[in-house]
């Protein structure tokens, strides 16, 4: 029978081609604007390093002095060098990585390429393992290249292909500033999004990774560029990065396999900060915080508010265009209550009829859908457009290319709900005799 | 083939209750062609609408074919329909986007039949009332008497125990009422049991028996 009232919604279709036309577009609309939004709220919200998000802490101390603590206060978003090199040194996770961004003027050999700025990531070697970064060609580098400060690299995939034209480069040698550096490796693509290990990078929150990414201990001894937020309280004596400055600029994030070491780091932090207060260093009560990925995210409330209200009102304008479509359902069921009294006299039930006019919302719905997508498509487009940084995050995957059609077809075949119910009430008594 | 018992009907809304049939009792039996006249408002609509299951009635007996009805949930009541009786209306009640072939199609589809059984049945049934050659005809390229006679083939197609015609002839002149007529006596005659309601003592006076319901009561005047 699906057949059969698959074929009767495409004649009711032709013969009634303005008002369908009219529900396909409002179911198009609809559809076009809540999944734009919706494309681009799951862009931003969405985990960006989903195998490994629940294992990956970011680490909060609070270091900075006592003028201006507020009690109940967050600790600092980041910590200083002395407790990340300590906190690293006694490596009580199951990895952990120091990190800062910056930016370096790349020297290329060859002929014919200019000098150019590229961020780098400094940071130390866990970073890649515990991330889980691709790699396309060699590798990281070793806790012991850290201590050695070591000349190592490893370059993005672009920045491979823009310097040595995609070719496997690990082992050559790289200018970088003034200081010659030997490529360990080349990433595959990698852009999660958000950038959650730096959200105080400049460039966004949703840029591109790093070209470079070198060790820290490295670009701390050559001095190399710094970028991202720095927050200082105290006397710097002129060196805001020296190791005992007063001034937070480091992220460090931890990976912790169990809940047990999660609890077991949690007390390691209480006690270290303990320890610093006890030794004069730490002049706020303890307040430490250990924050999974999606924790953080939704700390930092990454998500912009605009995205969200946007969302909102998409949902809303998605229900106006249903309930539209539940309207124009309505008109058609009504005109053709006869036809309906004359299917229930040769033998329909009310559940054929039911089905019957549910099968034609689905139909509509799989076309609004479809049209739908189109303008989803058009609408991420235009997002690509603007100038929010973002905008070269968004676009439609295949998930969500399915999930567009699902809730197209879910959300017509609400709108015919109440038709098709109307429908099969129809009384066959009332309509043959007034035919 | 159709026997009533006490049956009654009535209407209820908050502020009015309106009796249409009072203690109804008939039996037509298999192969009778029975007309059902009466006054407007005397129930022969309802009487016709009860036994065609498209209303329920409020108290008594119905067996139709055997089949006690009281107590059928709507499935029950669209498939018994569907497989014993035959609608045959005054307005024709084609359905104006489907052609003659689909009209006829429509009570076979829900059936259940398959596409061979019932391109067989339609085809049969439109050679029965003289329509093969139009059969990808739209009702509105039809005459009326040609609307009528699709509408039986279109009651014929499923081989039902029972047709139900009311007022057959009611929109078609008189030519095409005598047409129509000889079909319904040709039907009957190959043994079908035709109730039909109708105004015209004439047509009434050509069945084997006549039912006369006057408020909500039946009598019955036998022509036989």
């Amino acid at each position: 029978m699906f057949a059969y009232y698959l074929d009767l919604a495409l004649r009711s279709f032709r013969r009634n081609r303005i008002l369908t036309v009219l529900m396909v577009l409002a179911i198009a609309l609809g559809i076009g604007a809540c999944m734009t939004t919706m494309t681009v709220f799951r862009v931003l919200s969405g985990d960006p390093i989903p195998e490994r998000s629940e294992r990956l802490y970011y680490v909060q101390l609070d270091a900075e002095g006592a003028a201006g603590q507020v009690a109940g206060d967050e600790p600092s978003g980041q910590l200083t060098r002395f407790d990340a090199e300590a906190l690293l040194r006694e490596a009580r996770g199951d990895r952990q990585a120091m990190m800062s961004g910056g930016s370096a003027v790349v020297r290329p050999a060859q002929a014919g390429l200019d000098p150019f700025i590229v961020n780098v990531r400094y940071t130390s070697a866990d970073f890649f393992a515990m991330f889980g970064t691709p790699f396309l060609y060699g590798g990281g580098w070793r806790a012991a290249d850290d201590q050695g400060r070591a000349r190592l690299v490893v370059l993005s995939r672009e920045a491979n292909e823009r310097l040595f034209g995609g070719e496997d480069s690990t082992g050559r040698s790289l200018r970088v500033d003034d200081t010659d550096f030997q490529v360990a490796g080349v990433l595959d693509r990698w852009r999660p999004t958000p950038y959650f290990f730096d959200l105080n990078a400049s460039g966004g929150r949703f840029r591109n990774s790093e070209e470079l990414f070198l060790p820290f201990q490295t670009a701390v001894d050559l001095k190399m560029r710094r970028r991202g937020t720095m927050s200082c309280w105290g006397d710097t004596q002129g060196d805001d990065t020296g190791l005992n400055a007063p001034c937070i600029w480091i992220q460090y994030w931890v990976e912790l396999d169990t809940p047990d070491k999660v609890a077991a780091y949690r007390d390691y932090l209480e006690r270290y900060s303990d320890q610093q207060r006890a030794a004069g260093r730490f002049e706020r009560p303890t307040n430490t915080r250990l924050r999974d990925v999606m924790a953080w995210l939704r700390f930092n409330e990454v998500v912009p508010g605009d995205v969200r209200l946007q969302l909102w009102l998409s949902l809303g304008f998605l229900l106006v265009c249903l309930v539209n479509t539940v309207g124009l359902l309505l008109a058609k069921c009504l005109r053709r209550s006869p036809e309906i009294g004359v299917r229930r006299a040769l033998g329909a039930s009310r559940r054929a009829i039911f089905l019957q006019f549910l099968v034609e919302a689905g139909v509509v719905g799989l076309a609004g859908g479809a049209l739908g997508l189109g303008l989803a498509w058009l609408g991420l487009w235009a997002v690509r457009q603007t100038p929010v940084g973002y905008a070269d995050a968004v676009g439609m995957d295949w998930q969500m290319l399915l999930f567009t059609l699902v809730l197209a077809l879910l959300s017509s075949l609400a709108a015919g709900l109440l038709p098709a119910w109307r429908a099969c009430q129809v009384s066959p008594a009332s309509q043959i005799k007034s035919q | 083939m159709l026997q009533m018992k006490h049956l009654t009907k009535v209407y209820r809304t908050e502020l009015v209750e309106t009796h249409a049939l009072r203690g109804l009792d008939i039996e037509v039996r298999e192969g009778e062609f029975v007309a059902v006249t009466g006054p407007s408002g005397s129930g022969k609509t309802t009487f016709l609408n009860i036994v065609g299951l498209l209303e329920t009635f409020t108290d008594g007996e119905f067996h139709l074919d055997g089949v006690d009805v009281k107590g059928l949930d709507d499935d029950a009541r669209s498939r018994l329909r569907n497989q014993k009786i035959g609608f045959i209306f005054q307005g024709f009640n084609l359905i104006g986007d489907l052609n003659v072939y689909d009209n006829v199609d429509v009570p076979l589809r829900y059936r259940g039949f398959d596409a061979a059984e019932r391109r067989r049945r339609i085809e049969e049934a439109l050679q029965r009332v003289g329509l093969a050659a139009r059969m990808r005809h739209y009702p509105a390229e039809l005459s009326g008497g040609q609307q009528q006679r699709a509408a039986i083939a279109r009651a014929l197609a499923g081989s039902p125990r029972l047709l139900l015609a009311d007022e057959p002839t009611g929109n078609l002149d008189s030519q095409m009422a005598r047409e129509v007529m000889e079909l319904l006596e040709g039907l009957n005659a190959q043994g079908a049991t035709i109730v039909m309601v109708t105004h015209d003592p004439e047509l009434a006076a050509r069945a084997q028996r006549n039912l006369h319901i006057v408020d909500g009561r039946t009598s019955d005047l036998d022509f036989g």
